[in-house]
């Protein structure tokens, strides 16, 4: 028996309410989005263009205009050949300096920071927690206070100026956020396995090589994320701790830009600026949601 | 009720002697760099330092001489001013973002590629960029100039009265994006429920955000605070590439004096004192909320 | 008579993913209906279709002969109880009761004396400058349930209220929520995965699988005569037991055979369906198997296996003809393992499904 309600359905509500693809509400929401993206990605865009003009179509057209002759001059000068005033063989110096730099100091603070976080998670010991406080509550400390006692020690040690000295200032700076990040790692896993491999009779090497390495391999890759941007994009320690010849890509780059020797060739710097931002943002666009993830993990739980 | 306290913790030395070995690089930077060399730091502050560390102290003389340095006096006014305006607009700019973003839109993962990439780049990439851009010669203003607004003036970078706002709104384009997802994520963490008891109440969805939401995610936004707040006291490279400090020391920043002191002009105690005056300015910073977090943990 | 709650061939997909497939459901004013399944059936997808959080891909919601298939949740005259409580954290639990109200624009005087009645209602008064941190589970619980009381509606919706308490409160409030419909006399709809809850506080059960409503009735017939073979299995602990044969004539009436053991169905009221080779599922609750001890013929004798004395009443699980058997008798008695029984079942009480369409003959 068919309720009366139902007779006159036709005209009435049915299914989901129709909504138009452009009502006020979308409007309104992809529009505020779109232009934050366009604002967001202006730069991106006028590093590139600029980077393919020469310099006449530079000095006559706007910045934002397409370029009406692409050239790769600009990149290759900026490689191979830009002066920095103290020498003129472009970025390519500073990024194998950058690239000695960044893989043995990622390396190297991803292993000390692992290993310590997984003492602290795993095998607490009696003032563990006191020197990780001091440890996180360090991280807010500007380097600036601590950079001068650095560079003695090194200078006594005789390493300042040199590669191996940036290297361990780079492991020292990249403990706090890294031992936090494996910290809260290890203690989110299930404390079963760990006491299950005890009882097995592993010890603390056998249970960090055997069972947390390899149940943590996503940890391992957001970390690597966080420190090989870190290392690379990090300008105040590569301009205290190094020399001219072993300066890094950051630093070359702004001595490029910022010469006050010679014409500005504006073409030149942003082929340089590009070149400079392109490990990091090739590791940020690769890693995608990874990245996200290590910034979300380091940040939020911090 | 809660078992015994000491079960389960191991007393003997020896047990955990790997996990104390594993510990030391961790022992050593807290204790000899984060502790050791802020205190060495802070105490020779107090000397008459020049070229060379010497213990020779001089009470608050270089912080009488900081004080009335005219450079120290502007790098504190532009901390202030860009910090003000960072916390602010990368809040506000950041929470609507993050807002917009938790409506279920499509292309969620582009828009977020988008917004977070510049936070990848340096600040001297940043800084450069940015140069460039607002390069009154090539840049916006010559652009809307040659739209024919002729009178258009925005020269920030060559005018010393505005000139940190040009260093503001670089610093806000590469780290809104990190706002951005950190405050998305807090709003993820929203039970689902909560939105829909709001919606069966008929709160509208401002007022669901204002007096509900918001209010829960006060730690998110706590910690994002001190996140932003102690990047904005380390701010200096990009006033090195973007301004150098200038035009005349109308960028400066307390960063890059205590850098230019100790580095350049060879005057040791001031940049100590500089740096302990930073020092300072970040603990009046992280003590509240460190004692508020300390606090919490110790009732729960 | 006027329905509180109608609901017409309501689909809804996700994608490809079809939730809930033409449902038909019919919800009488003041009625107590319990949706139960097990996680992924759709009671919740259901209900929170009515509530108006999800919106249907086909079909209509009628709220007091009301098409309300469009309308925004709090224009339906519905309140809701969620499983996480979901009160406002940052407001005491007078704030949380009246906060709705108040964005509605409605007047204080009237607001005070909702608030007041539903604290009274629900014994709450003393709480309410309290925050939700500083109240109990069952408090919170009471306090969502306050937040639905307030808005005065005639129906209420429940998700699972009870869930996330623990089994000694769960059975507290479950008492109060009967109590509480049988003082308001308001429609409730209840989503839940707990048999038990179902049984005992539902007028109707909706069965819910797979997005399909498998049976509607009142518990003592989704207890007693299940539709189909999922609904036997699901409801009833330890579950019904089932045997596969098929019906055979014995002495000119049909009986029930399996693994070469005749079972007599007299007194299985179903008629000339029970033709002799048609492939059946015998259905018995364990409480509808018989044991004795004094001897039987070898077909019907079983063994005992395993005792679980549990105190009101006592679990054997027998051995018989190769088949693994649940029984239920009186916890007095008692039966060591290894004793052989007789065996034989309460046709009355037993269920017969057809083996290919397990479907309820």
């Amino acid at each position: 028996m068919p309720d009366p309600v139902v007779l006159k359905s036709g005209a009435e509500p049915w299914g989901a309410k129709p909504r138009r693809a452009l009502s006020r509400r979308n409007i309104v929401l992809y529009g505020t989005l779109l232009v934050a993206a366009l604002y967001y990605l202006l730069p991106l865009y006028v590093m590139i263009v600029t980077s393919l003009k020469g310099m006449p179509e530079i000095r006559l057209g706007n910045i934002f205009s397409p370029p009406v002759e692409i050239t790769f001059e600009p990149w290759a000068k900026a490689w191979a050949t830009a002066c920095t005033g103290l020498n003129c063989d472009g970025l390519s110096r500073g990024f194998w300096n950058s690239v000695r730099i960044t893989v043995p100091s990622t390396l190297i603070s991803i292993l000390v920071a692992s290993v310590n976080g997984y003492a602290l998670a795993n095998w607490r010991f009696k003032g563990a927690e006191v020197f990780f406080t001091i440890l996180i509550v360090g991280a807010f400390i500007p380097y600036q206070v601590m950079i001068y006692p650095i560079v003695i020690v090194l200078r006594e040690m005789g390493i300042y100026g040199t590669l191996t000295g940036l290297v361990i200032v780079h492991t020292i700076f990249g403990m706090p956020i890294l031992t936090l990040l494996f910290r809260n790692y290890f203690a989110s896993l299930p404390e079963e396995l760990f006491k299950a491999a005890r009882i097995d009779g592993a010890g603390f090497w056998q249970i960090y090589g055997r069972i947390m390495l390899p149940m943590s391999m996503p940890i391992f890759v957001v970390a690597m994320i966080l420190q090989i941007t870190g290392i690379w994009n990090d300008f105040l320690f590569g301009v205290v701790f190094t020399r001219p010849d072993t300066y890094p890509m950051t630093v070359q780059l702004n001595n490029i830009v910022n010469s006050v020797q010679g014409v500005k060739e504006y073409n030149v710097n942003m082929a340089a600026t590009l070149l400079t931002g392109a490990v990091p943002l090739i590791v940020y666009f690769v890693s995608g949601r990874l990245f996200v993830r290590g910034i979300a993990a380091g940040a939020v739980k911090g | 009720m809660t078992g015994q306290p000491h079960a389960g913790r191991p007393s003997q030395l020896l047990r955990n002697l790997n996990a104390k070995i594993a510990s030391i690089p961790m022992i050593l930077t807290a204790v000899v760099i984060f502790l050791g060399g802020t205190i060495w730091t802070v105490v020779y502050s107090f000397t008459n330092s020049k070229l060379l560390p010497r213990a020779k102290f001089v009470g608050f003389d270089q912080y009488e001489r900081l004080w009335a340095a005219p450079r120290w006096i502007v790098s504190i006014e532009n901390l202030a001013i860009y910090g003000l305006f960072t916390l602010v607009f990368s809040l506000v700019i950041g929470f609507v973002l993050a807002a917009l973003m938790d409506q279920k839109i499509r292309f969620e993962n582009t828009f977020r590629t988008i917004f977070l990439y510049p936070f990848a780049l340096s600040f001297i990439v940043t800084g450069l960029v940015w140069q460039w851009i607002l390069n009154p010669e090539f840049g916006v203003q010559s652009v809307v100039r040659a739209l024919g607004w002729e009178s258009f003036a925005f020269d920030p970078l060559y005018n010393s009265k505005i000139v940190i706002y040009g260093v503001l709104i670089a610093g806000l384009w590469q780290g809104t994006g990190l706002v951005m997802c950190l405050l998305l994520a807090g709003l993820r963490g929203i039970d689902e429920d909560i939105w829909k008891a709001a919606r069966v109440d008929g709160i509208p969805m401002w007022r669901t955000y204002l007096f509900i939401v918001i209010p829960m995610m006060r730690p998110v936004f706590i910690t994002t605070l001190v996140i932003i707040a102690s990047g904005i006291v380390k701010v200096y490279d990009l006033v090195v590439a973007q301004t150098s400090g200038g035009p005349g020391i109308s960028s400066e920043v307390p960063a890059k004096y205590v850098y230019d002191y100790m580095f350049l002009a060879q005057n040791l105690g001031q940049g100590f004192a500089a740096s302990t005056m930073m020092l300072v300015t970040v603990a009046i910073i992280i003590v509240p909320w460190a004692y508020l977090e300390f606090g919490g943990r110790k009732r729960a | 008579m006027q329905h509180s709650v109608s609901i017409r061939d309501l689909s809804l997909s996700f994608g490809s993913v079809s939730v809930l497939k033409d449902l038909n459901l019919d919800i009488g004013e003041g009625e107590f209906l319990v949706l139960l399944g097990s996680s992924g059936c759709g009671k919740s997808t259901l209900l929170n279709c009515i509530a108006g959080l999800l919106e249907p891909t086909g079909g209509q919601i009628f709220i007091r002969d009301r098409n309300v298939t469009w309308e925004e949740p709090k224009d339906r005259g519905i309140g809701m109880v969620f499983q996480s409580y979901a009160l406002y954290p940052q407001m005491t639990v007078e704030k949380n009761l009246s906060f709705g109200l108040k964005v509605a624009g409605m007047a204080k005087a009237e607001i005070d004396k909702r608030v007041a009645r539903a604290a009274e209602i629900l014994q709450i008064g003393p709480l309410l400058k309290r925050k939700p941190s500083a109240l109990s589970g069952g408090q919170r619980q009471r306090v969502a349930i306050g937040r639905a009381l307030v808005r005065d509606v005639d129906v209420f919706l429940f998700d699972e209220p009870l869930s996330n308490l623990d089994a000694k409160l769960r059975s507290e409030l479950r008492v109060e929520i009967k109590r509480l419909h049988q003082s308001l006399k308001n429609t409730m709809i209840y989503v839940t995965h707990d048999q038990i809850e179902a049984l005992t506080l539902a007028d109707r059960i909706a069965i819910m699988k797979s997005g399909v409503i498998q049976q509607l009735a009142d518990p003592n017939t989704i207890y007693n005569m299940p539709r189909n073979m999922f609904v036997a299995g699901f409801i009833g602990s330890p579950s019904m037991n089932f045997l596969h044969g098929e019906i055979v004539e014995r002495g000119g009436r049909p009986a029930f055979a399996t693994n070469g053991v005749d079972f007599s169905l007299d007194g299985y009221a179903a008629g000339e369906a029970l033709q002799p080779g048609r492939k059946v599922v015998l259905g018995v609750r364990p409480e509808h198997v018989k044991v004795d001890e004094d001897g039987a013929e070898e077909a019907h004798r079983a063994t005992v296996d395993i005792e679980e004395p549990m105190g009101a009443d006592n679990l054997l699980w027998l051995k018989h003809a190769g088949h693994s058997m649940s029984v239920r008798v009186g916890g007095a008695r008692r039966f060591a393992p290894g004793t052989a029984v007789r065996l034989s079942f309460d046709m009355g009480l037993a269920s017969l499904f057809d083996a290919g369409t397990e479907e309820r003959i």
